[in-house]
């Protein structure tokens, strides 16, 4: 064993953590993509987004029961569920006026609150155990390891979930209309689409990209009570890492917080506490630049 | 109208709120009294948030990262290094304030509500920290059996949840005055100018970059300070003490004292803390509910709140239902990449 382990098995015990990662860093981003939607389009900084996360996974510990309905149904409700919420929080938006940021990141924070207290109330206060679809259940060989095959496939799914809303963005008229409101919200104002119409559409949009990112990653950042505040950092600092109104650069930070959080952690674990804020630093000193000069006052 | 008895009550509240902080120390009991201090200690944080939000214009939900730092600096350093109060606060401001410093170049290019979500991201980024740096910060479990101490040279070790209320109704009282002071100084004028018109103050030769992180170190110094205070108060820390929740909380409170103004951040962070710790008290369980909702109907009482302190707006103009959403040039980022 020991004659073999200079060889390519040297990589050998960082394969799983880094396959880890991708999982990991695509539900990061399937997540974060909400709350980029909510602050880019309709310029609303979303303390609840974690909280609309954490509705999909306890709806999916709730539905969840190893069949491939309940899969399909604890997706459907925790979709419907989170995006509701996010047209809730639109509702209540409305009378904040645009741009006040300080009121609506503390009207959010206090839905978020209020929110989280009612899941806990409604789900109890333990972590719930969420129970995968049977064939899923076990694990498959990947370059000689066994990996849990939820995760292989969730990996598989989130990719075809990210080109799904690449190609929204990108090819359809809501997409461009989300662009273009990104651009100049005066202008499309005055092509006749409603600003407010926009501004509940990306919140529902964002609520049910949070949902389904709980529901389909419950077994991975699994429901609990810190799951709101975690999936909000997590969300946060891609944000502040990937910039904004580029999908691109959302999936790239997505995807290195992803392998900090978990190949990062294998390498250095000692470490392990600062990594993710010596990435934010390292990051944001090299794009300083250009930060300075996108977020300078203009 | 409506302002002028917004401003009344909040000058009314703010001397009841500040008679009772004098003669709490004689009438409450000595549980009351710690909670008192605490309560003070984040007072002092609020002072702290209203420098940066409503004088410097940058609003932030990460102050609790100096006042961690302050804390765990006085707790695990100060003591080693002397018991007396003094030199406790001193090691904990500047804590607060090389924290601040390193943050520097991630808060001050961004404006706005960037600054909200760096901030952010900055606090539970320390939280995280704190939590699993055991070795030294003990992890979750926080620091106990933290040693008392004595406010100067030669004086007694404070013994009394009085007596360490006290101590920490004078240093939060000279430092509040400190701020007030400084304020009227020349520094406070050029931070009010660059908060209302950045350009204009950069046209005639500011630098309004340097100001700002002037002032954001400042400010980690008094929440860091804060963190002292706290430790005294509470003779225990834990991460738990600086959560996301304490940010927004003091946001809140800083946003019902009008966003500007120093002596109603500590009154209004002081009251909502009070209001806060109050619930746990007579509701557990649903506490975080009542709270929550809490939040949304003060939003809505205060509306305007916010805005007018930030900027004044000369006449309110009738707004129709579905006009674009004015967004606010100089608070909004660039979204290209």
């Amino acid at each position: 064993m020991i004659a073999v382990a200079a060889g390519p098995n040297r990589i050998d015990p960082y394969v799983i953590p880094a396959l880890d990662g991708v999982a990991y860093g695509l539900l990061v981003f399937v997540a974060a993509a909400g709350l980029v939607f909510c602050f880019g389009v309709a310029n609303i900084l979303n303390l609840a987004h974690g909280m609309l996360y954490a509705i999909g996974g306890y709806t999916a510990a709730a539905v969840l029961d190893g069949s491939w309905a309940s899969l399909a149904l604890a997706l459907g409700v925790g979709v419907l569920a989170a995006a509701a919420a996010g047209v809730l929080l639109a509702g209540l938006l409305t009378p904040v006026a645009t741009g006040n940021h300080l009121t609506q990141a503390l009207l959010t924070f206090g839905v978020a609150l209020a929110g989280g207290s009612l899941l806990v109330a409604g789900f109890g206060p333990d972590d719930p155990q969420v129970l995968v679809p049977a064939a899923l259940d076990g694990s498959v060989q990947v370059a000689g390891h066994r990996y849990a095959a939820y995760r292989l496939v969730f990996i598989v799914v989130a990719t075809a979930l990210a080109a799904g809303l690449y190609l929204t963005v990108r090819r359809t008229r809501a997409g461009m209309l989300v662009r273009a409101a990104v651009d100049d919200p005066e202008m499309v104002a005055c092509l006749g689409v409603s600003p407010t119409r926009i501004r509940v559409g990306v919140l529902a949009a964002g609520g049910a990209l949070a949902g389904a990112a709980g529901v389909l990653g419950a077994p991975i950042i699994g429901p609990g009570a810190d799951t709101a505040d975690t999936v909000l950092l997590l969300s946060l600092v891609v944000v502040v890492l990937g910039g904004l109104g580029s999908m691109v650069g959302t999936l790239l930070a997505a995807l290195a917080i992803g392998e900090i959080q978990t190949l990062g952690v294998a390498l250095l674990p000692s470490a392990a506490p600062f990594l993710l804020f010596a990435a934010m630093a390292a990051v944001l000193a090299v794009r300083a630049r250009g930060l300075a000069l996108r977020w300078a006052a203009t | 109208m409506r302002d002028e008895v917004l401003r009344r009550v909040r000058a009314a509240v703010a001397t009841l709120v500040l008679a009772g902080l004098l003669v709490a120390p004689w009438v409450v009991d000595d549980y009351t009294a710690a909670i008192l201090a605490r309560t003070l200690a984040l007072g002092l944080v609020g002072v702290s948030v209203a420098l940066l939000t409503g004088v410097a214009g940058m609003p932030t939900l990460g102050q609790t990262a100096p006042y961690a730092a302050g804390a765990y600096a006085s707790a695990v350093l100060g003591s080693q290094v002397s018991d007396v109060g003094v030199v406790q606060v001193a090691v904990a401001a500047l804590a607060g304030a090389t924290l601040a410093a390193v943050t520097l170049p991630l808060v001050v290019p961004a404006r706005g509500v960037i600054v909200l979500m760096i901030t952010l991201a900055i606090g539970e980024l320390v939280v995280t920290v704190l939590g699993r740096w055991r070795s030294v910060t003990g992890g979750t479990d926080g620091l106990a059996g933290i040693a008392g101490v004595r406010p100067f040279w030669g004086l007694p070790v404070l013994a009394t949840d009085q007596a360490r209320y006290l101590y920490t109704l004078v240093v939060v009282a000279t430092l509040v005055g400190a701020v007030l002071l400084l304020l009227r100084t020349r520094a406070g004028v050029l931070l009010r100018a660059g908060r209302d018109d950045e350009m204009r103050l950069r046209a005639s030769g500011h630098r309004v970059p340097l100001y700002l992180s002037g002032a954001h170190v400042a400010a980690g110094a008094i929440a860091g300070a804060a963190g002292s205070l706290l430790v005294v108060a509470q003779q225990y820390i834990s991460p738990a003490d600086f959560g996301f929740d304490t940010s927004a909380l003091l946001l809140l409170g800083v946003v019902i004292g009008g966003t500007a103004s120093v002596g109603g951040a500590l009154v209004g962070a002081a009251l909502v803390i009070a209001v806060r710790d109050w619930l746990f008290g007579v509701l557990p369980g649903h506490a975080p509910l009542v709270l929550g909702a809490l939040f949304v109907a003060t939003v809505y009482l205060l509306p305007t709140g916010v805005t007018r302190a930030r900027r004044p707006r000369p006449v309110p103009a009738p707004r129709p239902p579905d006009v674009a959403p004015t967004r606010d040039r100089d608070a909004t980022p660039e979204l290209r990449v």
